[in-house]
C-alpha cells in the first residue's frame, strides 16, 4: 500500500473514472463486447443467461420455413402476450363473487385501453391453444418425438395440459353466467369418477371424484372459495408451472441436438453459401482427450458444426419474425372482436345451452353421453396414448420428414377419411336414433358409461390403427393412423358442439332453428 | 468397460477409468443417513403443506330451510322456493321435495309439465325423478320434509327413498 503522492492526481483519477463509469458499467455487464463477428456473437449468446437457452449455432435445416412453421415460437409468443396483458388486468381485477363481475365490467367500459387489453389477453390465450395443438401435430407428423427427443415430447404434453388448465381457470374469473356454468360443469366433471364408484357401490369408502371436486372448489358449491382458488391457479400456480416446463422444453431442444432433421439433411441442403464463415479454418492443434468425458448419450457428441450458422442473428431473426406475426394476429383479432361478458352469474338459472370454451366443446359433446368417459376416461386414454408414442415407435424411417414413415402421406389421407367417416357416422346414428338409455331405460349405468358413442369412436380408431400396424408392419404407421383419426375426431366433435348443439344440447342444423325461451 | 478408457500414468495397474462411478467409501454411512433424514423431512413437510388446501370447514350455505307453501298450490303443481335448487309438490298423500340439481354435471333442471329437463346435456327425468333420457347416471334424490306448524322444513343433506311423503 503506497500513499498517494498527491491529492491532485487522485482527484484527477476520480474525475476520469467518473467520466468512464458508463462505459465501465456496460463492459462489466457485457464482457464480450459488441457482437460484430461470428466469434463475439457466439460468445454473446453463450454468456447471456437468457440467450444461452439456444445453442450458439443453428443447423440450416432448422431455419427452413417448412421445418416448424414457427408454431412453437408462436405458442411461446402467445404465452408472453398473455403474461404481459394478464399482469395489466390484475391492476383492476378483484377476485370476489359479484365484485369480480363489476371489476371486469369496469375493465371493459371504464379503464383506459382496458377493453383492448382484455381482448388481447383473450385472443392470445385462444391463439396459444391453437398453436400448441398445431405444434404438437407438427412434432408428431415429423416424428420429432423419437430418440433422443422422447422426454421433450412428454414435457410438451405437460405444457399442453397446463395450457388447457390456464384457459379453463381463466374462464371463471369474469363471474358471469358463461363462467359460472362452465365451471359448475367442469367441477362436476372432476367429480365424475363417482359415476363409476356409485355404479359399483363403493363411493362411501373410495371417492376420488368428490375429493377432486372439493379440492377444486374448496366448498360444496361454486362460490367465493372456488373463485379465489381458480384465481390463484390462474395467476400464480399454473403460470409458474408453465414457465418452468417451457424453460425445460426449450433447453431440451438445444440439448437434444436442435430441431429434428432427416438423416440426409446435409446432402439435401448442399454446401453452405459463401457468406457462411466456416467453423474450422485450420486443422485443430490440440488433442481432444478431454472430449472423452462427453461420451454418453448427449446428442452433440460425434457431430461437427458443419452446415450450421450462428444463432445470432439467423435464428433470432426467425424467432422475432414469428413473435411479430403472433402479435400482429392478436392485435388484429383484438381490434375486431370483443371478449364476451354475459350477465352476472346466477346460480338458479343455467345458461341454455351452457357451452364451454371452444376447445372443450368436443369433450362436452362426449360428456353429453357419459360424464366420466367423456370428461375423464377418454381424455386420460388419449393422454396416455400420446405419452407412450415415443416409447412404442422406436423405428427410424422418416424421422424429420413431414408425414414420414411407412405409408406416409397417402396413409394420412386415408386415415383422415376413416377418422371423419367414423366420427360423423357414429354421431349421426346417435343423434338420429338415440342410444342405449332411449332403447332400454333400465339399462345399468356401467353399460351407459362404457358403451356410448364416445367409446365407440375411440374403439373404431383403435381397431383401425391396429389393422394399419399389421398392414404396413410398422408401429409408426399405426401411430400415424391413430393420431390422424383422433385429430379428425377432435375437430368434428368440436364443430358439432360449437355449431349444431342448441338448448338442452339438442341437435339443430342452425342457430336460427333454436326455440325461443 | 467402455472403449474410451484412457491409460493414465496415475492408474498404475488399477483397472477402471474415470468414467466409472467412484466407489462409496465404507465410512459414509453417517453421510448417507443424514441425506435420507433430510430427504424424508422435506418429503414429510411437503405432504404436510399439501394438507392445507383441503378445507376442513366448507363455507357452503345452510342446506336446511323452512318454506311456506302457497295456498293456491294445486296437486302436482311444481313449487320452486326462491334461491333453492329444490322443487316441492303437494298431493293427497302429502308433501315431498325433489332436488333440481342434475345428477349428470350439476346444472339446474327445469320443470316442464310433469317432466324435468336439464338444459346442459339434455337429460330428462320422470315426475318421480327417475332418468328417462340422456347421460344422467342417477335419479334425482328426494329430500326429507318435516312438517313444522303450518310450514315445512326441507333438509337437502338428508335424502329419503323416492315416494316418501310428509302427510299434510
Amino acid at each position: 500500500m503506497s500513499k498517494p503522492t498527491s491529492n491532485k492526481s487522485a482527484l484527477r483519477e476520480f474525475a476520469a473514472n467518473l467520466l468512464m463509469a458508463p462505459a465501465t458499467i456496460w463492459r462489466a455487464a457485457f464482457r464480450t463486447g459488441s457482437p460484430t463477428t461470428d466469434r463475439t456473437r457466439s460468445e454473446f449468446v453463450f454468456n447471456n443467461i437468457f440467450l444461452h437457452i439456444h445453442a450458439v449455432r443453428t443447423h440450416r435445416w432448422s431455419l427452413r420455413w417448412t421445418t416448424t412453421l414457427g408454431l412453437g415460437i408462436a405458442a411461446a409468443a402467445a404465452f408472453l402476450i398473455t403474461v404481459v396483458t394478464g399482469i395489466l388486468l390484475m391492476f383492476y381485477y378483484k377476485p370476489y363473487p359479484d365484485v369480480a363481475y363489476e371489476s371486469v365490467k369496469d375493465i371493459h367500459f371504464v379503464v383506459p385501453t382496458g377493453r383492448f387489453i382484455r381482448n388481447l389477453h383473450r385472443w392470445a390465450a385462444n391463439l396459444m391453444v391453437v398453436a400448441v395443438i398445431l405444434h404438437m401435430a407438427r412434432a408428431f407428423y415429423t416424428a420429432a418425438y423419437r430418440k433422443p427427443r422422447e422426454f421433450n415430447w412428454l414435457v410438451g404434453l405437460g405444457l399442453f395440459v397446463t395450457t388447457l388448465g390456464l384457459s379453463f381457470t381463466g374462464y371463471l374469473l369474469p363471474w358471469d353466467q358463461l363462467a359460472y356454468w362452465a365451471i359448475t360443469i367442469g367441477a362436476n366433471i372432476a367429480q365424475s369418477p363417482r359415476e363409476v364408484t356409485d355404479a359399483i357401490g363403493v363411493t362411501e369408502y373410495f371417492d376420488p371424484g368428490g375429493f377432486q371436486r372439493q379440492l377444486l372448489l374448496g366448498s360444496d358449491v361454486v362460490g367465493e372459495e372456488a373463485l379465489i382458488r381458480f384465481y390463484l391457479l390462474h395467476v400464480m400456480i399454473l403460470p409458474l408451472v408453465l414457465g418452468t416446463l417451457l424453460a425445460v422444453h426449450i433447453w431440451r431442444v438445444r440439448k437434444d441436438g436442435g430441431l429434428v432433421r432427416p438423416a440426409d439433411a446435409d446432402e439435401r441442403l448442399g454446401p453452405p453459401s459463401k457468406e457462411v464463415y466456416p467453423v474450422f479454418t485450420e486443422a485443430p492443434a490440440k488433442t481432444y482427450h478431454l472430449a472423452a468425458i462427453v461420451k454418453g448419450r448427449s446428442s452433440a457428441v460425434g457431430r461437427g458444426p458443419e452446415n450450421t450458422v450462428p444463432s445470432m442473428p439467423h435464428l433470432f431473426y426467425a424467432e422475432l419474425g414469428a413473435l411479430m406475426v403472433t402479435v400482429l394476429i392478436c392485435l388484429a383479432l383484438a381490434l375486431v372482436s370483443n371478449a364476451p361478458l354475459k350477465e352476472l352469474a346466477n346460480p338458479d338459472v343455467p345458461e341454455n345451452p351452457a357451452k364451454a370454451p371452444w376447445y372443450f366443446l368436443g369433450l362436452q359433446e362426449l360428456v353429453s353421453y357419459s360424464a366420466f368417459m367423456g370428461g375423464v376416461g377418454l381424455p386420460a386414454i388419449v393422454l396416455l396414448g400420446l405419452g407412450l408414442i415415443p416409447f412404442l415407435d422406436r423405428e427410424q424411417e422418416g424421422t424429420g420428414e413431414w408425414f414420414g414413415g411407412p405409408g406416409g402421406k397417402s396413409l394420412v389421407a386415408r386415415a383422415t377419411i376413416v377418422g371423419l367417416v367414423a366420427v360423423v357416422g357414429i354421431e349421426t346414428f346417435a343423434i338420429r336414433f338415440g342410444w342405449v338409455r332411449e332403447w332400454f331405460p333400465v339399462a345399468p349405468q356401467l353399460v351407459i358409461t362404457f358403451i356410448n358413442p364416445g367409446t365407440m369412436i375411440a374403439l373404431v380408431y383403435a381397431l383401425y390403427s391396429l389393422w394399419v400396424v399389421r398392414r404396413y408392419d410398422s408401429i409408426r404407421a399405426g401411430a400415424l393412423g391413430l393420431f390422424t383419426c383422433f385429430l379428425c375426431g377432435f375437430v368434428v366433435l368440436t364443430v358439432i358442439g360449437m355449431y349444431f348443439r342448441g338448448p338442452n344440447w339438442e341437435f339443430y342444423w342452425s342457430t336460427s332453428d333454436w326455440p325461443m325461451h | 468397460m467402455t472403449d474410451l478408457t484412457l491409460p493414465s500414468p496415475l492408474d498404475g495397474n488399477r483397472a477402471g477409468s474415470r468414467l466409472d462411478p467412484e466407489p462409496v467409501p465404507r465410512r459414509d454411512v453417517l453421510g448417507l443417513a443424514s441425506l435420507c433424514a433430510a430427504g424424508s423431512a422435506l418429503l414429510f413437510a411437503t405432504f404436510g403443506m399439501m394438507r392445507l388446501p383441503k378445507a376442513a370447514v366448507l363455507s357452503s350455505p345452510s342446506k336446511k330451510f323452512r318454506v311456506t307453501l302457497p295456498e293456491s298450490l294445486a296437486p302436482g303443481q311444481a313449487f320452486e322456493p326462491p334461491g333453492r335448487a329444490v322443487v316441492i309438490f303437494q298431493d293427497q298423500e302429502g308433501v315431498y321435495a325433489i332436488s333440481r340439481i342434475c345428477t349428470h354435471l350439476g346444472c339446474i333442471i327445469r320443470t316442464t309439465g310433469d317432466v324435468f329437463e336439464c338444459p346442459c346435456h339434455g337429460s330428462r327425468f320422470a315426475a318421480d325423478g327417475t332418468v328417462t333420457k340422456g347421460p344422467a347416471p342417477q335419479p334425482l334424490p328426494w329430500f326429507k320434509v318435516t312438517r313444522v306448524g303450518g310450514d315445512y322444513v326441507v333438509d337437502e343433506n338428508e335424502t329419503v327413498l323416492a315416494g316418501t311423503k310428509e302427510p299434510a
